[in-house]
């Protein structure tokens, strides 16, 4: 079993998330996220030409045509492009346009058009949703340990959640309803480390009440050590293969939960333990408590 | 937790052929023989390719539609009754007018309450639910404002969908494509999913269009006796404004066939169609009384054409020539053979993937299944041996398992849906991962190896479900959030989960009881 003190530079990692948590707010609300179709509203259009092609001629053969509000960008292979518009022209007729303009075939692989009133119902539903997870995550916490876990947990979810969008910000990715469905992912997978540890804690409150509180938590973070590193490890490494593999479509998505475990891990032991034992946990357990194993 | 009864064992074995049997149907190869159930995965349109439509329903020209004849029918029955009105105006979904003589008030409200309870006005449909009034009067400062109950709006809304779901049902077909699916989502808004369609664009087409058909006469000096009124209609050919009769002589709800033609003398594409003996008797009627002047048909609020009545037409049967394409002419006959829709309705969400990019989804899909297995596989032998054998075999099988359950149910797999597989495999791990740790440590503590695995799989169960549990919770969050391949990713997580929690405590706990019972007393190395 390892030995490591991890609550040696606890003030240090407090002090650094507090800052990566205040950066990923501060970045979102000035530089922004790039939001995908699904929010924003409008259309984009995955195009793909037989030969390669510079992205300079696509847009000026797009400047010809009279369309307000576009933008390209390569997207995987040299030879696809995403073009994104509004809703005012069909995509059938971009395409048509640059066909004739640049005399190179080209083939539709995907079409995405979504109106203002869906765009702002699923901002509506995805936010809901989130927030839905963390007070569900909350109560089930609650209900499996006292409140000082619990508020720990949660903590330690809102950190997981902010940092990864913050990273979205800063990378400038775009954000979609896949990456909503990751940062549930994330919400819902990343609290099984903390629930593992807080476990161990528990155990160990039990056994010893005399030992300090920090003695204890240090213990079981290294009691669970070996677990956590393996258990994040191999969900790590199927996600990778999907972040390498997967292609263009999954990328963003393989990458929020890849980008969430291990920021989930480090704050389970950083963020989540810390937290309890700030609040001062109860010592005496004498008492039997029905929902412990 | 070590003791399995030769039952379990029977259970358990038998088990996994069934699931064995169900996955196997799966391939195609293999279903040739009719030995395997018919019961497969289907695929998402992000992996087969072909087009998501959403369409949305606007009822409010249908509500304009409503109040429009409940005022022209007030009006002839306020000129029957002598009732003298004026300013008689349709406002924000309200009709309101005036009494000239206010002596006649309780005159008018009779008529009203009359025409509330009978129904004349409007006859709610018989399968719906019949309301005691329609509408609802009240008198502000003599001005008498008439307006629906939210009722019969709501009624008039669930008849609207209703039978615009059966009109895009018809549309679809008489376009013909392979396996449509159409339903209706929430009130006012129709799911329409394609598969195998690379180019929507001729269904968008037809599915925005309303396709009201109206006969009217244009105006000319002598006008029909029961005269409503004129209106100004925008004329396709040259966009400017035409007088039309408000009167309808007959609408396309009386047709019973169309088809697409050529006109040989004028060389032409038109529609040619056929009355229902109602609409053929509206329309023989109406020629006869009217040689010599012009139709006015109007198409969606736009005069197509307006051909001159030379003769009485009384077959009930006649062609448009608007000057169609032959394209616009398949697609007006189509229109007309499905008939109008209630309301207007918008694309309002359109995602369409080519089958070509499905092909290379299905592919990166399937080598990202393999790379994370094998990935998973390596790591769980090295760090485990032969028990991280146990547990690889177990997972194997659980993806054969996620697999049928998921064919089982006909769920639909999406690309998402692939990499919650992926991520499945290196979730389900985590349950014999807890195991075996924890079995190390009772091993260091406790001499026995049967004991120490027994201690070690009670254990783990508590700490299993919770880790399990919080994931299926976001997991379940995620299927309502989510439509089509959000949707596909949540259910494979959430039925991966609760398939590896059965192969981690059936079948590589069977196997880890197996080898503990043949090797009670030597040092295991886990």
């Amino acid at each position: 079993m390892t030995n490591f003190n991890f609550l040696k530079y606890k003030n240090f990692f407090l002090f650094f998330s507090t800052f990566l948590v205040l950066a990923s707010i501060i970045l979102v609300f000035t530089k922004g996220l790039d939001f995908g179709v699904d929010f924003k509203g409008g259309t984009t259009i995955e195009i793909r030409l037989e030969k390669k092609i510079e992205i300079e001629k696509i847009r000026n053969s797009l400047s010809k045509f009279k369309i307000n509000n576009y933008s390209v960008k390569e997207f995987g292979t040299v030879n696809d492009f995403l073009i994104s518009t509004d809703n005012s022209v069909s995509p059938n007729d971009i395409k048509n346009f640059i066909e004739k303009d640049l005399k190179e075939k080209i083939i539709i692989r995907k079409v995405e058009t979504v109106g203002p009133k869906v765009g702002s119902e699923l901002i509506k539903s995805a936010i809901y949703s989130v927030l839905l997870c963390f007070v569900a995550m909350f109560l089930y916490l609650w209900f499996r340990f006292e409140w000082q876990f619990s508020f720990g947990g949660i903590v330690a979810l809102f950190h997981d959640t902010i940092i990864t969008v913050g990273v979205f910000s800063l990378l400038g990715l775009q954000f979609d309803l896949t990456i909503v469905a990751a940062l549930l992912t994330i919400i819902g997978y990343s609290i099984n480390d903390t629930v593992i540890i807080y476990d161990r804690i528990r155990e160990n409150l039990k056994k010893d009440s005399s030992s300090e509180l920090s003695i204890l938590v240090n213990e079981s973070l290294n009691n669970t050590l070996s677990r956590t590193l393996k258990t994040s490890g191999t969900t790590l490494l199927s996600i990778i293969a999907v972040l390498i593999f997967g292609g263009e479509v999954l990328r963003g998505f393989a990458f929020a939960i890849t980008f969430g475990i291990i920021i989930g891990t480090y704050s389970s032991i950083y963020i989540a333990s810390p937290i309890v034992m700030f609040f001062k946990v109860k010592r005496d357990w004498s008492v039997k408590i029905d929902n412990t194993p | 937790m070590l003791n399995f009864s030769r039952l379990k064992i029977g259970f358990i074995i038998s088990s996994i052929i069934f699931f064995l049997y169900i996955f196997l149907g799966n391939f195609n190869f293999l279903n040739k023989t009719n030995l395997f159930l018919d019961k497969k995965i289907n695929l998402g349109l992000d992996l087969q390719g072909g087009s998501y439509l959403l369409l949305e329903i606007d009822i409010n020209p249908l509500i304009v539609k409503k109040l429009d004849e409940k005022s022209s029918d007030l009006k002839k029955n306020f000129i029957e009754k002598k009732i003298n009105f004026k300013n008689l105006n349709i406002l924000d979904n309200k009709i309101t007018f005036e009494l000239k003589d206010p002596t006649q008030k309780d005159n008018v409200i009779n008529v009203i309450n009359d025409s509330s309870n009978k129904g004349t006005f409007f006859r709610v449909k018989k399968n719906i639910e019949n309301t005691s009034k329609d509408f609802f009067y009240r008198i502000e400062k003599d001005i008498f404002i008439l307006q629906f109950t939210d009722e019969y709006i709501k009624h008039l809304k669930k008849d609207a969908i209703n039978q615009s779901v059966e009109i895009v049902r018809k549309r679809v077909d008489q376009l013909g494509t392979k396996e449509p699916a159409i339903q209706q989502k929430g009130e006012s808004r129709i799911l329409v999913e394609l598969p195998g369609l690379a180019d929507p664009s001729t269904f968008k087409n037809i599915l925005g269009k309303t396709a009201q058909l109206n006969f009217k006469f244009l105006k000319t000096s002598n006008t029909s006796g029961d005269n409503l009124g004129f209106e100004k209609i925008k004329n396709k050919s040259d966009n400017s404004f035409i007088e039309v009769e408000k009167k309808l002589i007959v609408s396309g709800e009386n047709l019973t066939d169309a088809q697409p033609g050529f006109d040989r003398q004028t060389n032409q594409s038109i529609v040619s169609f056929k009355f229902d003996s109602v609409g053929a008797k509206k329309f023989a009627n109406a020629t006869k009384d009217n040689v010599g002047r012009p139709l006015a048909i109007i198409l969606d609020n736009e005069i197509i054409s307006s051909p001159v009545i030379r003769e009485p037409i009384l077959t009930g049967s006649g062609q448009i020539s608007g000057g169609f394409t032959v394209e616009e002419a398949n697609q007006l006959a189509i229109l007309l053979r499905a008939g109008a829709l209630p309301a207007p309705m918008k694309i309002i969400e359109e995602r369409t993937v080519g089958a070509d990019l499905g092909k290379d989804s299905i592919r990166y899909g399937i080598i990202s299944f393999i790379a994370g297995f094998m990935l998973v596989f390596v790591y769980i032998v090295y760090a485990y041996k032969l028990f991280g054998l146990f547990a690889n075999i177990s997972l194997l099988l659980n993806i054969v398992i996620l697999i049928s359950v998921l064919s089982l149910f006909g769920s639909t797999l999406t690309l998402p849906g692939i990499a919650g597989i992926v991520l499945t495999v290196g979730m389900a791990i985590d349950t014999n991962v807890i195991i075996y740790e924890r079995a190390r440590e009772e091993l260091k503590i406790e001499k026995s190896n049967i004991i120490a695995f027994d201690i070690a799989y009670r254990k783990s169960l508590l700490t299993i479900i919770d880790s399990n549990l919080t994931t299926l919770i976001a997991g379940i969050i995620l299927f309502y959030l989510g439509s089509g391949p959000v949707k596909g990713f949540a259910i494979t997580l959430c039925v991966g989960l609760i398939t590896s929690f059965f192969t981690a405590f059936t079948i590589s706990r069977l196997m880890v009881s197996k080898y503990l019972m043949v090797n009670k007393d030597k040092i295991i190395s886990i």
